[in-house]
Parts: C-alpha cells; structure tokens; sequence
C-alpha cells in the first residue's frame, strides 16, 4: 500500500498532464490548472521544509558543538535575522530587509564569485596544456575565441571576430547539439521509467 | 641536453621550471592589478556588435509602443556585474520605445537587482509603478508558474513583490495570459533559459530572447540558431554592445577594458606556460 498508492498518483497525474498537451478541451485544461495550483502549494511547503531543515540540522550541531560549530552559529543568526526582518517590515527600499541584503548579502555572493577570476586564472596557467592534438585544437580554439570576445581581438585583426562568430556556430553548435539531444532523450528515459514506477528514486531510497 | 652539464642550461632551466610551477600567489596579484587598473581608471574601447545582441535589439525596437514585455530577473547578484547593465540597457530601451514592462524571476536574490534597473529607467523616462511596469516578484517551483502562465498569469501571482493586488495595478488587467506579452527576455545565469524556451517558448508560443552570462553563451547558440531564442546576449561583452546600441555606455562598456586586459593575461599565462612545458618535455623526455 505505501508503495501502491504514491505510484498509482503519479502515474495517473503523469498520464493527464501529458494528456493536457494534446487534449485542448476546457474541461481538461481547467482542471490541469487546478494540479499545478497543487503542485504550486506543494513547492512552497518544500520550501518551508528546506529552510526548518536548514534550521534543525544546524541547530543541532550547535548543541553538540560538532566541528566548526561557530560557523553554524553565524549561519543560524543571519538566517533568523534575515526572516525576521523580512516578515516583520517588507522587502521595499530602506527596510531592515534590505540593508541587510544590500550591505552583506550582495557583496558577499558578489565577492565569492569574484574569487573565480583568480582561480580560472591559476588554473589555465597549470593545466590548460597542449600535450595532444585534440588539446591542442582545444587551446587554440580557446584563445581565439577569448580574444575574439573582447575590442582588442577586433583591434588586432579585424578578422579574429568573424573567426570566433564562426567557431560559436559551427563546431561549438555542434557539440552543443548533440550533448542537448543526449540529455534530452535521458531526461525522456527517466521521465517514462519514473510514470511507469521503475524509476523510484523519488521514494527516498525506500522503494 | 643532459642537466648541469654547463652553468647556462642549468639557468635556463631553473627559469622554466620556475615558470611551470610558479607560485599562484603571483598569479592572483597580477591579475588583482590588471583588474583594478582598468577600473579605478577607465579606458573605453571600441564595441563591435554581434549579430545576436543586434537580433535582440531589433526585436524590441520593431514592437509597437504599449507592447508589454517580460524581463525575467534569473540571476543574482554573483552575476550582477555581467547581467545588470544589460538589465538596465533594456530597460531604458523598452520605456524609451514606450514598452510596458512585467518583471518577475525564479531567483530571489535578484529581484532587487532588477527592481533597481527598471527604477532607474523608470525615472529618466517618467514611468509609473503600476501603469507602464510591474514587479511581480519571486516565485517557487518555476515549470509550474510558466505552465500556469500560459493560461492565467493572475493563478501563480495574484500578489506583486510588495504585497499589492494584481486587481490594484492597472498594467495587469490587460495581461492575463502569456499571448498577451509580446515577448520575453531572460536574464539568466542558471538554467532558467531551458525552462523558458520548452514552456513558454515552444508551449504556449511567446518569442523569447536571453541574456546570458559569458560562460553560459555557448550552450545557447543551438537554440539562437533554430530561431527558439530570437536574439542572444552574452555575458559583459554582449552588455557593452547593448549599451552601444541604445547609445548610453554604462559600466559594461567600462568593464570590458579590465575584462580584456584579464582576457589577454590569460592568454600570455596560457602560451608561456605551454612553451615552458614544452621545452621542458624536449629537454627530459621522462619528465
């Protein structure tokens, strides 16, 4: 029964919302927008659960005083922060919200983003190397394309963005192509093997 | 060669060992002062603009005025400096032509990046929250508000960001479904594009357009290319070239110096680092 019922639901949900994009009927097509009102719900409770997750698991670290639990004690203390405020005086300009969010939240993500320029940087000097062919028409490619992607490429040759435009939508269309075909047809795969309950990873290991 | 046979080989190669295994710390340095050189002291460089930011303008400037579009906010603030002059560029453009704009995202930390964009635009254009531009905020669960959109956009936002009623915000009584948006254009540094192309491109028909981030660019010329995406706009480079098409170079424009200056000292790190590697190698075929 616990394994029955979960997969009776999505097979039949699965089914009639495949249904819903060749059935143009009124009938159907209002009822395919009271489901996806559910699942709406449905995705908002996840996101409840996530944050009180979020907020158990890091607590209870705390309490025992797990390694590196002070960092835990930050984390706990700007997510309260953050809610609190949010809730108590809206997200508009000049709010606590948003002080926060614009003095701390933003130059943070903005920072540790940063730090990949540096990392790109010292990671293309050690590994980016041409020790075969296929690499060596990799590294090359990459350099055109780098230099065609900035004024300085048109300065040096007017040609080098025709090349790199050409390098964009040829070979790297492409491979592009096909790597969004092979992903298509497995997420395809996993799709119907999920409608027809042989996928069960949604179970949580149970199935 | 063999190794320490003369003292000049031996010099030679200390150097180039050096050079293969430099300290990154070195690295981070040049690349911290090539960075912030350009941008304490700005440079403008000429921008050549593609055909993809050009398509992409041209779809926006073609629409008749009181049109509305989507700006969809998919990014946040960890590609504010690649995707928010774009923001901004576009909505100047769109109240420029007198567009209408319903900006929304799937990301929330975004959402104040692209109200700030569109108020500033706003201003210099004399538009007013409500009537030519609304914010409708974030929402979860992103295939399944696009999919409801397609019949109703009131179902997924009955509310805009600040907890105001659609009922109250009189741009909205004319756009209920997406038939009634001339296009949309996705800010994106995730995979928001995919959802907005299989949705509420291919679904329900709406013309979509991106602006990616630099990286994200090559993954999307197969769907620029089947016409699924009308104009692709790709990361600073393509921002600066926005910028230069609505004729108000902004911080894009700046930062393209410091981005080509980073572009060519990774090129210079590249190539000594291969030279060094190969003459190296040449040297000690075993090593």
């Amino acid at each position: 029964m616990r394994k029955t019922v979960p997969l009776t639901i999505v097979f039949a949900s699965g089914i009639f919302m495949l249904a819903v994009f060749f059935v143009p009927h009124r009938r159907v097509q209002d009822t395919s927008q009271v489901l996806l009102e559910w699942d709406l719900v449905v995705w908002t409770c996840a996101l409840f659960l996530s944050g009180l997750n979020l907020f158990i698991v890091n607590a209870k670290k705390v309490r025992r005083k797990e390694r590196d639990w002070g960092y835990k004690v930050v984390l706990l203390v700007a997510f309260l922060t953050t809610l609190v405020t949010g809730l108590a005086w809206g997200v508009r300009a000049g709010t606590p919200f948003m002080f926060i969010y614009e003095s701390m939240m933003r130059p943070l993500q903005a920072t540790m983003f940063a730090l990949l320029a540096f990392f790109i940087s010292s990671a293309a000097y050690r590994a980016f190397r041409a020790r075969t062919r296929e690499a060596a028409l990799l590294l090359a490619a990459g350099l055109i394309v780098m230099l065609g992607r900035i004024p300085i490429g048109d300065m040096i040759w007017h040609r080098i963005p025709v090349i790199t435009d050409w390098i964009m939508s040829y070979p790297n269309m492409a491979a592009q192509r096909g790597i969004l075909m092979g992903a298509s047809l497995g997420a395809i795969a996993t799709a119907l093997r999920m409608l027809v309950g042989v996928e069960r990873g949604y179970f949580g290991g149970e199935g | 060669m063999e190794y320490g046979t003369a003292q000049e080989p031996r010099q030679k190669q200390g150097i180039l060992e050096r050079l293969t295994a430099i300290d990154r710390r070195i690295i981070f340095v040049i690349i911290g002062v090539v960075v912030a050189v350009p941008v304490l002291y700005p440079i403008t460089l000429p921008v050549l603009v593609s055909p993809p930011v050009q398509d992409l303008y041209d779809a926006i400037d073609e629409l008749p005025p009181g049109s509305v579009i989507i700006m969809a906010i998919d990014f946040d603030p960890t590609s504010e400096p690649e995707l928010y002059p774009a923001y901004l560029a576009i909505a100047r453009h769109v109240f420029s032509k007198g567009l209408r704009v319903v900006a929304l995202g799937y990301i929330a930390p975004g959402i104040p990046i692209g109200e700030r964009a569109l108020q500033i635009a706003a201003e210099e254009y004399d538009k007013e929250y409500g009537v030519d531009y609304v914010n409708l905020g974030y929402k979860t669960g992103m295939t399944v508000a696009l999919l409801m959109m397609g019949k109703e956009i009131w179902d997924p936002y009955p509310r805009d960001h600040y907890d105001t009623s659609v009922e109250e915000l009189p741009l909205m009584h004319e756009v209920h479904r997406l038939d009634d948006v001339a296009l949309a254009v996705d800010f994106a540094h995730g995979v928001s594009p995919d959802y907005w192309i299989a949705y509420a491109g291919a679904r329900f028909g709406l013309r979509v357009g991106l602006c990616a981030t630099g990286v994200m660019t090559s993954q999307y010329y197969p769907y620029y290319d089947s016409g699924q995406l009308f104009g692709l706009l790709g990361g600073l480079k393509g921002s600066s070239e926005y910028e230069a098409l609505i004729g108000a170079p902004g911080s894009a424009t700046a930062g393209m110096t410091a981005q080509s200056l980073a572009h060519l000292v990774i090129m210079a790190f590249i190539i000594v680092a291969n030279i060094s590697y190969f003459i190296v190698r040449r040297r000690s075929p075993g090593a």
